[in-house]
């Protein structure tokens, strides 16, 4: 499926938000959304939740002959998927430009980095290595696939265990996971992802973009640190141009997002471990809650509500009272009832005659008034005309009608757009009896 | 390669330069007659060649025609007889894609693509011989190709690679360098005023250095601009000479 385009007021409505530096999900410029980390039930499987983006890490490990160049050192294998439930657009053949950054992205910041000691996959020098293959699913896309992708990647890889094997002479012995607890792999550092949005040609900067927010930006800087505050990899895509002093702003920032999310994983990875060790139950089936809605759920928003009376204090005192009213609801049957005699239509009568009957101005009461029920609540304020009959011409400045009901009528300027949008919807029904008229 | 010093404590480096010292470089524009720009370029043994056709009507789909810009359409390969062993792909894979993505990205951020909506501009880049910083070949032989093709674009795009070894920035590195495994940064800039069209580093840099090897790379792609600029006039007053003028 093609991507839905972005309408030209919703991208309106996004630029003109992050100028006002608000977000559509309340977060500040430098919020990251909540990260959530659960495991599974074997070694090595983890999912992790960025807000709504869901990323599935899997680790798995095979014994290979090593690369010719470098018989004494282990195999990383990584691959991201962005699996067709992810997105509507995502399908197979549609995404290479994408899946092809991703990848490569992944690749630099895990493997250029030598976040995992390659040397203490060996087994056999030249013969025999370990071979680690790290398998990323993207199953929901809402932004910022790459900082998921790379927490996802670092907790599986720090949560995986190997089969132990021991050397003796030319015998290699491997044990199973019965015979002989599974070994860790050796991890120097945790390299982790974060996302930089620019908008309006690198004026505002965001944090952890969602999928909104990315389809408004010009460009996109990736910055993957660790907790030691060093660099792993930097990447700038998009086509903005970047000022050396943003760029360094941004590793500011990263560095200390990075310490943050660092000790979450820490956390998670300890909670995991504790479980496990007491004999808890652990695995994605207990991770998720029972008894709770899963999607479609709004997440409540925190309001602040200190100075509501202040301002609405503030609102009454500076609007001005309604205007009175002029006439009483005459009830016709319980349920039909008509209030006032109603105001001519203006939708392309202008080859018609002018003056529309009375009945036409009845029926349209009738209609209006089916639609609101009934209440002796409802006021209505007319400017201009008192007791007498409202004369029926064309301007439609002079006398108009809104009716909310259960609520005070709101001081009437000239909201002409409100009374043709009150008269819209009856059109259909008016037109097709003129139609009938006609034709009779 | 255990024991290579990349930087002697006379400061000189694997190969005699000094650490901001660029490779010679040489330049020439026009080299294809039926391409509407080429250039070719060597920056010490990495040689680059950049063929640009267009601007012209879009190939393939026309639903792919931008209505206010043109499309860049940037596709990079790497010989096979390129690396020191022979290598069995020379483009399809992830990190020709890559190429290709990062130096579309780069020209598209360069050109004045508001100039040819609807129409298709194409940039092929071949690496002859891949001796480090092939990236900023690529960008620099595209520049010389872009502007013989007569395309207009807001400023020079000049790249350089740096890297750190001992509390030292170095530009422009070569293989040796690069495999050596310490950080690599690639930098693509607009001169003129500074601007990054382009930011990559790998390998682990500590945050405090990243300062120092930005100013080093930015160094580097200025006096690049210094050489390309005296390249392209010289290629013009050729021209005009050839022309009669």
């Amino acid at each position: 499926m093609k991507e839905t385009p972005l309408s030209n007021c919703e991208r309106r409505f996004l630029l003109r938000a992050i100028e006002e530096k608000k977000r559509l999900d309340g977060r500040q410029t430098y919020d990251y959304r909540n990260i959530r980390i659960s495991f599974g039930t074997d070694y090595g499987c983890c999912i992790v939740e960025l807000g709504k983006t869901r990323v599935l890490g899997q680790v798995s490990c095979e014994l290979v002959a090593p690369k010719l160049n470098r018989a004494t050192e282990g195999i990383l294998f990584f691959n991201l998927e962005l699996s067709q439930m992810a997105a509507p657009a995502f399908e197979p053949g549609r995404q290479s430009d994408l899946l092809v950054k991703l990848n490569r992205l992944l690749e630099r910041c895990l493997r250029n980095s030598k976040c995992i000691d390659t040397e203490s996959l060996c087994v056999v020098a030249g013969e025999k290595v370990w071979q680690i293959r790290v398998d990323l699913h993207l199953l929901n896309h809402d932004g910022n696939i790459i900082d998921a992708a790379s927490i996802a990647a670092i907790v599986a890889l720090c949560h995986f265990r190997r089969p132990d094997v021991s050397v003796q002479g030319d015998e290699v012995t491997l044990y199973t996971p019965e015979e002989r607890d599974p070994v860790p792999l050796s991890i120097h550092h945790m390299p982790i992802c974060v996302s930089f949005a620019f908008f309006q040609q690198g004026t505002y900067l965001l944090v952890d973009p969602n999928e909104r927010e990315e389809r408004v930006m010009d460009g996109l800087l990736v910055i993957a640190m660790n907790k030691h505050r060093e660099i792993c990899t930097i990447q700038s895509s998009g086509g903005i141009m970047l000022l050396k002093d943003q760029v360094l702003r941004c590793s500011k920032i990263a560095g200390v997002k990075v310490a943050e999310i660092t000790e979450l994983i820490q956390k998670a990875l300890e909670n995991d471990q504790k479980v496990r060790k007491e004999g808890g139950k652990f695995g994605f089936a207990e991770s998720i809650a029972n008894q709770r809605i899963t999607a479609f759920k709004m997440e409540k928003a925190t309001i602040d509500t200190s100075d509501v009376e202040e301002k609405a204090e503030e609102i009454i005192a500076e609007a001005e009272p309604p205007s009175e009213v002029v006439s009483k609801p005459v009830l016709w049957t319980p349920g039909t009832a008509q209030i006032g005699e109603g105001v001519e239509n203006s939708w392309g009568d202008l080859e018609d005659s002018e003056k529309e009957d009375d009945d036409e101005g009845g029926s349209d009461e009738a209609i209006i008034l089916d639609s609101v029920k009934m209440d002796t609540g409802i006021e209505v304020s007319d400017i201009g005309s008192q007791d007498a009959p409202i004369i029926l011409s064309d301007s439609e400045e002079e006398e108009m009608i809104i009716l909310e009901p259960d609520k005070n009528p709101k001081k009437i300027r000239t909201q002409t757009t409100s009374v043709k949008q009150e008269k819209a919807p009856n059109k259909k029904p008016v037109k097709r009896r003129k139609k009938k008229r006609a034709a009779n | 390669m255990a024991g290579l010093e990349l930087l002697s404590d006379q400061g000189y480096r694997v190969d005699g330069r000094r650490a901001g010292e660029l490779r010679k470089i040489q330049a020439r524009m026009g080299v294809f007659a039926q391409a509407d720009g080429s250039a070719y370029i060597e920056q010490g043994n990495t040689k680059a060649l950049a063929v640009v056709y267009g601007p012209h009507e879009i190939r393939g789909s026309r639903a792919r025609a931008l209505p206010d810009r043109a499309l860049v359409n940037c596709q990079y390969s790497s010989a096979t007889f390129s690396t020191g062993e022979r290598k069995r792909r020379p483009h399809g894979d992830r990190k020709s894609c890559e190429m290709g993505l990062q130096l579309r990205q780069t020209f598209e951020a360069a050109i004045l693509t508001q100039l040819h909506p609807r129409s298709q501009i194409d940039i092929y880049v071949q690496v002859l011989q891949a001796d480090g910083g092939t990236y900023a070949a690529c960008v620099n032989a595209a520049t010389l190709a872009v502007l013989d093709a007569g395309i207009p674009m807001r400023d020079f795009v000049c790249a350089c690679s740096a890297g750190f070894v001992d509390g030292t920035a170095l530009a422009d590195l070569s293989h040796v360098e690069e495999a050596a495994g310490g950080p690599q940064l690639a930098l693509a800039l607009l001169p003129a005023s500074g601007q990054i069209a382009l930011l990559e580093m790998d390998a682990r840099l500590h945050e405090d250095h990243l300062e120092r090897v930005l100013e080093a790379a930015a160094q580097a792609a200025r006096d690049v601009h210094t050489l390309l600029d005296l390249v392209v006039r010289q290629h013009v007053r050729e021209a005009s000479i050839l022309l009669g003028d």
